[in-house]
């Protein structure tokens, strides 16, 4: 129940470290190679900045296969970045001991996207929840393990008595709302949400959506928010970062850019957007895209989306547009970008 | 936002033991039944009818089955060379071959769980070199490792069991290798790897579960492996000291008088041919019960 201006304050306020920021994050995966030589290499993330303030939600949005799952994945330490660095708090994550690591790993936590496959079956609910504080001990004291589950279950809106069930006894909504239970369990301060909400259906969505707003608001998480779905990013979030072939091809707060999208690429996701949310006008016009997205073995020179761009001339090709304010009102990578869109 | 309803798991848990055993056709009855006469045959029976290899009976030589012994006991089995009861060396063999499988299986599957596990779960240059090893390793027939071994050891029980487990280790290896490779990458796994899980623990919580009931079923077909492996040792004569008793040696006795005194062989080789189909049978059905559609 705060105030737009009190939330207006806590995302913008401090010009202190962010509580995470990307720098120049490179990760590559290496292809297996034939005998006796190493395979090509894929930078499924090709360079992108991005910051995370306490408290705030910033959407990060793309077609599957853009990058989106390996950025969270190489934040929480899944998958090692190639370069540029992973800060949290000011602190570069590569380059920490990894005893602190291993305490860092509570503040930063994540939800995957399906329920069905990211929780143990063979342990009950309790055991999941109990198993992140025997992980950090010191968070919760071993006396009230059993009261503090019941409350975290009540608090994610599920029934106490149910933390003896196993996780196949429950529906899809339900284990996203155990994920969550936790992932708060450890208290972080990030949660990053990988397609959290993609796999379950619409009335459940809208539930789990609701639950993440109440918990920012109660407990001032913030959340790296990433889905394919322009519908909920622009329910959820106070930024958004759209993402093409591994890089961030615009950024800006959620109204900026819904309202006056400056890179083809947005401009294209949100006019496929099958919606009827508000921030779309009647007269729109569609823009269809044609062509498949280019492999990421062997990206486009210059700008990556040249190829499927309807604006594209031959500097497009020669050079890679940098992310930048281009009298749009928010960061855009491209050279041409539309600034009053009609 | 009722939960579906489902039964529980674990209340009532020996009541779907017994109803599960009840559900299962004939031959698993048989096999089970089977297997446990021979378990309690080989706990109890050469405390009933003891077998003294050395001890020696001249005038009891070769007498067919359910005779009556000079000294007034009914061989039912008959009797051997030297006039050794049948039915006490086939007990005592049993317990022999029991013990040797089981221990054997033991110790192959822990060594193997381990390494499958390292091999699996790190990869890299760890599953390098385990299943390079375990490659070389079956390149060679696994009984001919076994009477080379048993050949340089000598014979013991000891001997044989260190024998048998270098040669069977590597298929539990497989086997764990296989099921920790599957796993290691769900999300459940990432999931406890985000929430910062420690290797050990991980391991422990949530690869090995999936590891077991494959290398169960392994165990399983194993043992009865193992005691065909045994007595074929034994009957070469690099198997258990002629003080102890031993299916193959008692095999390999009556070589000799098949046509004249066929039970001497007859009797034990009945025994390891049951005991070993029986196993078999069990491991068929452990499989079938494992599949990976009902584990999880």
């Amino acid at each position: 129940m705060s105030t737009p201006a009190l939330a207006e304050s806590r995302t913008r306020d401090g010009d202190g470290p962010p509580l995470l920021e990307l720098v120049d994050l490179v990760t590559a995966y290496r292809l297996r190679g034939g005998l006796g030589r190493s395979g090509a290499e894929v930078r499924a993330v090709a360079g992108v900045s991005l910051d995370v303030r306490a408290g705030e939600t910033v959407g990060l949005v793309g077609e599957s296969g853009c990058g989106k799952s390996t950025i969270a994945r190489t934040i929480v330490g899944l998958v090692r970045p190639s370069s540029g660095q992973v800060l949290f708090e000011g602190r570069d994550l590569a380059a920490l001991p990894a005893r602190e690591l291993r305490g860092l790993r509570q503040d930063i936590q994540l939800v995957f996207q399906d329920p069905y496959a990211s929780l143990n079956p063979r342990m009950t609910i309790a055991a999941l929840i109990k198993e992140a504080w025997r992980i950090h001990p010191g968070i919760v004291p071993r006396d009230r393990w059993d009261q503090e589950v019941r409350s975290l279950l009540d608090r994610v809106g599920l029934r106490p008595e149910h933390a003896d069930r196993y996780p196949h006894q429950f529906s899809g909504g339900q284990r996203q709302r155990i994920s969550i239970a936790r992932a708060l369990a450890v208290r972080p301060r990030l949660i990053i949400c990988d397609e959290a909400v993609s796999a379950l259906d619409v009335s459940v969505r809208a539930q789990i959506l609701n639950l993440l707003d109440e918990l920012r608001r109660d407990l001032g998480v913030a959340y790296l928010f990433i889905s394919h779905d322009l519908g909920v990013v622009h329910h959820i979030c106070d930024r958004v970062a759209v993402m093409y072939l591994g890089k961030i091809v615009e950024i800006g707060s959620k109204e900026s850019v819904y309202l006056r999208p400056s890179h083809p690429y947005t401009q294209a996701l949100l006019s496929a957007a099958p919606s009827l949310d508000d921030w779309r006008d009647g007269g729109r016009r569609e823009i269809v895209l044609s062509g498949d997205v280019p492999s990421p073995l062997n990206p486009p020179s210059g700008c990556r989306f040249r190829t499927r761009c309807r604006l594209a001339q031959d500097r497009c090709r020669d050079e890679e547009p940098t992310l930048l304010d281009r009298g749009t009102g928010h960061p855009v990578a491209c050279h041409f970008p539309e600034t009053d869109p009609s | 936002m009722m939960p579906p309803k489902l039964d529980d798991p674990l209340p009532g848990r020996t009541g779907a033991i017994v109803r599960r055993l009840a559900g299962l056709p004939p031959r698993a009855h048989f096999a089970l039944g089977m297997v446990l006469l021979f378990v309690v045959a080989g706990v109890l029976g050469p405390l009933l009818v003891p077998f003294d290899a050395a001890a020696t009976s001249p005038p009891d030589r070769l007498l067919p089955p359910g005779t009556r012994l000079s000294d007034g006991a009914v061989a039912w089995l008959g009797t051997n060379q030297v006039g050794q009861d049948i039915l006490a060396a086939v007990l005592a063999g049993m317990r022999t071959s029991l013990t040797v499988a089981l221990v054997t299986v033991v110790v192959a599957g822990s060594v193997g769980l381990l390494m499958g596990l390292l091999a699996g779960y790190f990869g890299g240059w760890a599953d390098g070199i385990i299943s390079r090893l375990g490659d070389i390793q079956l390149a060679f027939p696994s009984l001919l490792l076994a009477i080379l071994l048993a050949g340089v050891l000598g014979p013991s029980m000891l001997n044989v069991i260190i024998a048998l487990a270098v040669t069977r280790w590597v298929i539990f290896a497989r086997v764990v290798r296989g099921s920790a490779l599957a796993v290691r990458d769900r999300e459940f796994v990432d999931s406890a790897r985000v929430m910062g899980a420690s290797h050990g623990r991980i391991l422990i919580h949530y690869i090995l579960p999936s590891c077991l009931p494959p290398l169960l079923v392994a165990a399983t077909v194993q043992i009865g492996l193992t005691m065909v492996a045994e007595a074929s040792l034994s009957f070469l004569g690099l198997g258990v000291p002629p003080s102890q008793a031993s299916w193959g040696s008692t095999i390999a006795q009556g070589r000799d008088y098949l046509a004249s005194a066929w039970w001497i062989a007859a009797a034990p080789g009945a025994a390891l041919a049951l005991v070993v189909v029986s196993i078999g049978i069990l491991g068929d059905l452990l499989r079938d019960a494992s599949d990976p559609m009902t584990e999880l």
